[in-house]
């Protein structure tokens, strides 16, 4: 049986009815149309359908919709509108190309976003281990790093 | 990969909770991060889950003259970050550092991980390190049982129908005691293919007082080394001497999974505990 849920994505207040069952990114997908979140595994390995719910990541295959009730989600279509200019996050992956089939860089992105949120200065070492839980296929992981770093160096300097 | 359909409750109180697990084939939703997988799997098709993310009374850790309690919600994130646990019991933060990912850790709950027990999971082994109590609570009423009889096995809680783990208590060691948590798996976040935990103490002479290790992922629940324990009383610290009681893993029950055969897992878990001890040691000299 539906039921209602009311939460905010990026700012916009949305109420729909929703089957219990439909996992929080399947939501934003098929019901409200955010198709930038991505699914790889839907069951809590790949980190792709990585979005921050009142500003922590969490894997968005392992939490129901409706438990999102009254909560606040950012998704990668929330860090930049689409006539401004990128986010420093996101311009520094384009930077480094640290993307090549772009399925795995919303997880990253947002999971860089809480990372450099609660350390604004991390170590390779720290990068490296905050985004242990993202899977990327392509790039053998060096150019996000890089871009995390830069994004920090960014982020730092007052330009964000 | 979509989890079977079932009827959501979200109790906004613990009887309220307590009252809708009775009787429906109901499961409790903690932080949700092995049972939402094993749902989505369709490896479980309970009628009802109970959401108990509402609940106000499972929260939080407390710390009261050495008694650590934490709600069965206890978030890892919050435990790895709790700045008085940090101060009287700091192998939590370093053995939680090594559970999944940040993304995991900001939902998954102590009291989950109790609740579905996978061998290797590093929150139960720290509760069987410490000898925690567990409280059990349902409709009917209320008990207490001691962590080494509530796990009866792997993924296997000594819950009965109805019933739910509200909250886990246990002393902390003395303050300054000596401790370390390692583990080993393939890549940063997996399950351990072995890991193990030691706390000490030792007196004004630099002898052991006190010690307790644990080893995890080998069989189906972590296991004390109480041989070990015992022949380390008295002793110094001494390389060779933690090489010999760390031999104790090999009459210990293992398991051997596609990653790891029990001759392999054990030797790791040897090696770890041989590390443990070690590395707890210099923990005590820089303090």
């Amino acid at each position: 049986m539906k039921q209602d849920l009311t939460l905010t994505v990026n700012g916009v207040s949305y109420t729909r009815a929703v089957e219990p069952r439909v996992n929080l990114g399947d939501f934003l997908r098929h019901d409200l149309g955010l198709t930038g979140t991505h699914f790889g595994c839907e069951h809590g390995i790949c980190g792709a359908c990585t979005v921050l719910v009142d500003g922590a990541t969490l894997r968005s295959c392992l939490m129901f919709a409706v438990q999102a009730q009254g909560c606040e989600i950012t998704t990668v279509e929330g860090l930049s509108d689409a006539q401004a200019p990128l986010h420093p996050i996101q311009q520094a992956f384009r930077d480094q190309h640290a993307l090549q089939c772009g399925f795995c860089t919303p997880g990253m992105l947002l999971t860089v976003v809480e990372l450099l949120d609660e350390n604004p200065d991390p170590s390779e070492a720290e990068v490296r281990d905050a985004i242990s839980g993202n899977i990327c296929r392509c790039t053998g992981y060096q150019p996000i790093v890089d871009a995390a770093l830069q994004a920090a160096r960014t982020l730092k300097g007052g330009t964000r | 990969m979509k989890a079977p359909p079932f009827d959501y409750h979200r109790p906004q109180s613990l009887p309220e909770a307590l009252e809708l697990l009775r009787g429906a084939d109901a499961r409790v939703l903690a932080g949700g991060q092995s049972l939402v997988p094993m749902l989505n799997f369709r490896l479980l098709a309970p009628t009802a889950l109970v959401d108990i993310n509402a609940l106000d009374e499972l929260r939080g850790i407390t710390i009261e003259g050495g008694r650590l309690s934490f709600g069965a919600m206890a978030r890892q994130r919050e435990i790895e970050r709790h700045a008085g646990l940090a101060e009287i019991a700091p192998i939590f933060a370093q053995a939680v550092r090594e559970i999944g990912h940040r993304q995991t850790r900001n939902r998954g709950t102590i009291g989950g991980s109790l609740c579905h027990l996978d061998p290797s999971a590093e929150l139960p082994m720290l509760c069987v390190l410490h000898d925690a109590t567990l409280t059990i609570q349902s409709a009917g009423g209320s008990r207490r049982v001691a962590v080494r009889d509530f796990i009866q096995g792997a993924m296997s809680p000594g819950l009965d129908a109805g019933e739910m783990l509200t909250r886990i208590e246990m002393e902390a060691w003395p303050q300054g005691h000596a401790f370390a948590f390692l583990e080993h798996a393939r890549r940063a976040g997996d399950y351990a293919m072995s890991s193990a935990a030691c706390l000490l103490t030792f007196d004004a002479q630099g002898a052991i007082t006190r010690a307790a290790i644990c080893v995890g992922g080998l069989g189906d629940r972590p296991a004390r080394l109480t041989h070990a324990e015992q022949s380390l009383l008295g002793a110094r610290p001494d390389e060779q001497l933690f090489a010999q009681v760390a031999e104790e893993v090999e009459r210990l029950p293992a398991e051997g999974s596609i990653h790891a055969s029990a001759p392999f897992k054990r030797q790791i878990a040897r090696t770890l505990v041989r590390r443990a001890l070690t590395s707890a040691c210099a923990t005590m000299v820089t303090a």
